[in-house]
């Protein structure tokens, strides 16, 4: 989940962009993990996360083998959280989205009561994070920062489509097809609730944060 | 079984949707044939196209025989954008050194050496479990060709053997480490060094009072390299929960808000009772 780590934007921009992961550490205590994560999923569910998803096998948003011609018309925008429960068959990281500091808050004191001996990691502002910690009466062990992006920046697209691509940091959306659904927008042509479940399908660990690019989406639609 | 990634020539109907699908930009419709090709030198095996793309199953000379219509017509065809209509993306084999391009690009297959997926390790995200960083230490997490723009491992090395020297200690569980030929030197095999890659993780650590040098040493040869690079800095926390980096960043000039914040709620299993 270092894929977290590095989204960009202006702090104002990501006080409503928290990602809650649960992972075992390999070979130390994997055994019996799997129903402790599936017990995280289900707590993280009761706070309505934006996106949930387990590295290994992919988030509520997902591709379809199997349309037919009709989705051009109609196209089921629906996401399905029972998949990521279903798949769960080995222990990786499982993660939720939120769009709203008091749910985490509320879910580390689930968590912190659940004891499932599992690492969790809030991922998002530090400040914030660490006050979720406080209130919930936990000391937070250890910290991560981002120092961002260093090197040939050139290389780098506006910070719209650097905003919305850096939502999976593994790299499955590219800055160019994140362009296509911001001119989509801009045209007309898709809603931002469609854009944005339209990337979500793309991140395979179920972090994009729809809400977010909603928002990110609106604004760049009016230029922003 | 590792496979790359080809476009099946009679079944692709040049709708051009897996363009700009392509994380490396590598996909692009050739206009002497009229297909969807893959530059195979810029494609890092990440599955982008084949798995992140719905599928239909439609028949070509239909799709193609509607498509000529509808241009002839100059009829605007929006469909949906992320889908390919006749499940024209075929995996083919992939081969020894082509496959390191796969494991360090797709998040869904673990890497060997670590047996994790996504970038094939665990950072201080397990630190209450392992203790990989203690207090006093920091560890680095560097990635090359974030976000979205790919690096080949020659540019790996270039800032493994810049560091090497340096006080610090290269993670060993880690997928860059464990390409390494020579930890004291910091040199990589050298049959993957042309491999380009979606991103690769190097991770190191070092006492806090080196943290200076490592950046400045890091921001230098970040600049002479052909990609972006990424920086994060770990590091245990105190009994009261307050971390020493960060002072030292903002000494550095270093403007840092974003974090990945280890709650402390993993832990060893019991040891079995005898």
């Amino acid at each position: 989940m270092t894929n977290t780590l590095h989204r960009f934007g202006a702090p104002e921009t990501q006080r409503n962009d928290y990602i809650i992961f649960a992972m075992p550490s390999k070979g130390i205590n994997e055994e019996g993990a799997i129903g402790k994560l599936q017990t995280f999923l289900r707590l993280a569910m009761k706070y309505g996360p934006v996106n949930v998803g387990q590295g290994s096998k992919g988030g509520m948003y997902r591709p379809s083998s199997n349309l037919t011609p009709f989705a051009h018309w109609s196209r089921p925008e629906g996401a399905d959280p029972e998949t990521v429960f279903t798949a769960m068959d080995e222990p990786s990281t499982v993660a939720a989205v939120f769009d709203d500091v008091a749910k985490v808050e509320a879910l580390v004191k689930d968590l912190k009561a659940a004891d499932l001996g599992l690492s969790i990691n809030i991922s998002g502002l530090a400040d914030g994070a660490n006050a979720c910690c406080k209130r919930a009466g936990i000391t937070r062990h250890s910290i991560e920062y981002s120092l961002g992006f260093h090197g040939d920046l050139n290389q780098l697209p506006d910070r719209h489509v650097l905003e919305l691509s850096t939502m999976c940091g593994h790299g499955m959306l590219s800055h160019n097809f994140a362009r296509k659904m911001i001119d989509m927008v801009r045209e007309n042509r898709r809603t931002p609730q469609r854009a944005a479940t339209t990337m979500a399908r793309f991140c395979t660990c179920g972090i994009f944060n729809l809400a977010r690019a909603i928002r990110v989406l609106e604004q760049a639609r009016k230029g922003e | 079984m590792e496979r790359q990634v080809e476009i099946d020539d009679r079944k692709c109907v040049a709708c051009a949707n897996c363009v700009p699908v392509c994380p490396m930009g590598a996909i692009y419709i050739d206009p002497a044939v009229n297909r969807a090709t893959v530059n195979l030198d810029e494609c890092v095996e990440c599955f982008t196209c084949y798995r992140g793309m719905s599928k239909e199953h439609m028949s070509p000379t239909l799709v193609r025989a509607v498509r000529r219509v509808a241009k002839w017509l100059r009829f605007r065809f929006d469909p949906e954008p992320d889908v390919c209509p006749t499940d024209a993306l075929t995996p083919q084999e992939l081969t020894w050194p082509r496959t390191v391009r796969r494991a360090f690009s797709d998040p869904l297959v673990p890497h060997e050496s670590t047996g994790i997926h996504g970038r094939g390790t665990e950072e201080v995200k397990t630190n209450d479990v392992t203790n990989r960083v203690k207090e006093g230490e920091a560890g680095f997490t560097i990635e090359f060709g974030r976000p979205g723009v790919g690096v080949r491992f020659r540019d790996v090395q270039k800032m493994t053997t810049a560091l090497a020297p340096l006080p610090v200690e290269f993670e060993d569980k880690n997928p860059v480490s464990s390409l390494m030929t020579d930890r004291a030197t910091g040199a990589l095999q050298p049959d993957i060094l042309n491999e380009k890659v979606m991103s690769a993780i190097l991770e190191l650590k070092t006492g806090l009072e080196h943290v200076p040098a490592v950046l400045e040493r890091v921001e230098a040869v970040a600049q002479e390299l052909d990609t972006i690079v990424s920086i994060g800095v770990a590091t245990r926390c105190d009994a009261q929960g307050d971390d020493q980096v960060a002072p030292i960043l903002e000494r550095e000039g270093y403007v840092f808000f974003r974090g990945k914040t280890n709650l402390g709620l993993g832990r060893r299993p019991e040891p079995a009772a005898v």
